[in-house]
């Protein structure tokens, strides 16, 4: 594949999100919120940072992307269809009957999905397993990508597998959290505080660097170090803004669980939420394309 | 006289006061051992319990293969699906209690739906787990087990079929639960035993009841049908060691010759083997049956015979549950 600049990655982020909302509407039921805040670790994830095939799916020499909050999966289907692990007009069978592309990603059904996940707080040890087995047994060269929710840190679960990640040195894993501050009911420091999140992990023994979710630059940039840092796994805080990119639906939880076309109609009318949408985010990608390359 | 199966290769001992006795747990260690020899990728992870689940022998013959998680049970199933997925063969051991009691929905999920190659060990299971009472015996494993799709779920009566089970499941591809238990008890198998995944094995046979035993009180069964055999019922006795999936067959030939079907097992009587066997009777071939299992409570502290006796699990128990049964005879 051959190397994007920056400029772009960020249209690739925008096309992806343009397709995820597309695709989520005529789903008419799905994630919003999270696909769009992860739209551009996504698109630095497949599109510059990991080595892989999207032709040989199961290529053992690979780099793993676990995505644990498996609800955000829109994101990831959109990102693997334009990376060209299966055709764009995929997308428009999401959580149909009969789809690969399941309301919550099934490892046996779409080649490339690394793990089955929904139920929060597994993907961490999944990951650290999956590292385990690179560093400490097989003593291989790829690396393990694990992609988290803030809210998910409430399940105990996460934090056994930070334990064991630290414990076994697993510098062969990166941990990127999509500190987004909302969960479904609310803010994450309201239903159940984080932080100090950072200082948490650095307790923990892991190497933390916390960097702006939606720069490309920081994104490539905090991976690279995680890569250079040795005897320790990392955390990447990714601070985004969930909605990113749709003025109405950012930062607002709302957008958590729904679709447009099925969202708070305080602003825009429900008929009339994907196309704003679609509007604001053609907006955007014309600003990034008029934009001086960096 | 109790008519056992030659080709079944029972001890010569099998009756004797002197059968040598021990924990199926121990076959598990042992046969992890040769599973480990006989194929690098397996590997073993443990919560914090190595020596008593017997995991010990295996992370001191391959040190680089077992992997210590502490007490985390969800992490224990979990890292052994990303080491799977990873192209080990992961064998996660803790207490039933735990594992698969605590950590169901990341098996269910990360394990099963996943058909991730992780097998399942729970040791201590049953109510002869003895003094640590209640919350250690485990008695609704199999049930959360079976209803899993994907999911084998094993039970071997004895140390040496222990051993055997724990070598087919590293063999089999996809996820399997394997069920043990602390106590000594009789080793009537031997090495010459058949044993295959999915497939029950006649010990003795008879033609007025039969009785479909797993796990250790398999042997409980055979002093029931010996007795009984004394008193001129022809009883046969039928090793069902995978609970999942059922070897239908096998049971349903037997049923059809003797009319009447005991069940037998250290587990509670809803969701067990006696579930799986009345789901099996009830839609192909509906006969009385009798289900000896722990009667809807949960266990106390005590020691393991004197347990198996006050919850009604031992041979007298067995004994009358087919008289019982035989009453019930058109």
């Amino acid at each position: 594949m051959k190397q994007l600049s920056i400029k772009e990655l960020e249209l690739k982020a925008n096309d992806i999100r343009q397709d995820l909302l597309k695709a989520l509407t005529k789903a008419k039921s799905g994630h919003s919120g999270g696909p769009l805040g992860m739209a551009d670790v996504f698109c630095a994830l497949y599109f510059h940072i990991i080595k892989h095939d999207p032709k040989k799916p199961d290529w053992e020499e690979r780099d793993r992307i676990i995505l644990s909050n498996g609800h955000i999966c829109p994101v990831r289907y959109a990102a693997m269809a334009h990376a060209g692990y299966f055709p764009l007009a995929e997308l428009d069978t999401l959580r149909k009957f009969g789809t690969r592309l399941q309301g919550h990603p099934e490892r046996m059904r779409l080649p490339g999905v690394e793990t089955t996940s929904g139920p929060l707080g597994s993907g961490l040890s999944q990951a650290s397993g999956m590292a385990y087995v690179g560093k400490h047994i097989d003593k291989k060269k790829w690396r393990v990508y694990c992609l988290t929710s803030d809210g998910e840190h409430d399940e105990g679960n996460t934090w056994e597998a930070v334990l064991f990640a630290a414990k076994y040195r697993l510098d062969n894993l990166t941990q990127i959290i999509d500190r987004n501050n909302i969960q479904i009911d609310g803010n994450t420091e309201d239903i159940m505080p984080l932080n100090p999140l950072k200082e948490k992990y650095e307790a923990f023994n892991w190497n933390v660097i916390e960097i702006d979710g939606h720069n490309i630059e920081q994104i490539i940039d905090a991976c690279a170090q995680a890569q250079a840092t040795q005897n320790k796994p990392t955390l990447v805080v990714a601070n985004t803004i969930p909605g990113k990119g749709v003025s109405f639906m950012e930062n607002r939880y709302e957008w958590h669980g729904v679709p447009p076309g099925k969202g708070p109609e305080d602003t825009v009318p429900k008929e009339k939420q994907l196309e704003v949408a679609l509007q604001e985010l053609q907006t955007w990608r014309e600003e990034i394309e008029a934009s001086p390359e960096t | 006289m109790i008519m056992i199966r030659e080709n079944a290769y029972l001890s010569e001992k099998l009756f004797d006061e002197d059968i040598e006795q021990g924990p199926t747990r121990s076959g598990y260690g042992k046969g992890l051992v040769e599973a480990g020899e006989k194929n690098k990728n397996v590997v073993a992870l443990c919560a914090d319990l190595t020596e008593s689940t017997r995991t010990e022998a295996f992370a001191q013959k391959f040190p680089e293969r077992f992997i210590q998680v502490g007490v985390a049970e969800q992490n224990l199933a979990t890292a052994g699906a990303g080491m799977a997925l990873a192209g080990k063969i992961p064998f996660v051991s803790s207490y039933a209690a735990f594992s698969p009691g605590r950590n169901y929905e990341q098996i269910r999920t990360t394990i099963a739906l996943n058909e991730a190659n992780v097998k399942v060990v729970g040791a201590h299971a049953g109510i002869s787990v003895g003094p640590d009472g209640a919350t250690h015996q485990m008695l609704e494993d199999i049930a959360l087990m079976r209803v899993l799709p994907h999911m084998v779920v094993l039970y071997p009566c004895d140390v040496e079929e222990a051993r055997k089970a724990t070598i087919a499941a590293a063999e089999h591809r996809g996820p399997v639960y394997v069920r043990l238990a602390r106590a000594d008890t009789p080793i009537f198998t031997t090495t010459k035993t058949p044993f295959a995944i999915g497939r029950a094995e006649i010990f003795a046979e008879g033609s007025d009841v039969t009785i479909i035993a797993a796990g250790p009180l398999l042997y409980e069964a055979l002093i029931a049908a010996k007795q009984l055999e004394d008193e001129q019922t022809s009883v046969e006795v039928i090793n069902c060691h995978t609970i999942k999936p059922l070897d239908e067959k096998t049971i349903l030939a037997s049923v059809k010759k003797t009319g009447v079907v005991v069940t037998v097992e250290e587990h509670q009587v809803h969701g067990g083997l006696g579930g799986a066997i009345a789901e099996l009777l009830g839609q192909k071939y509906p006969v009385p049956l009798e289900i000896i299992g722990v009667q809807d409570r949960f266990g106390e502290s005590g020691n393991p015979a004197e347990l198996l006796d006050a919850f009604g699990l031992s041979s007298p128990h067995i004994i009358k549950a087919v008289e019982r049964v035989l009453t019930r005879k058109s």
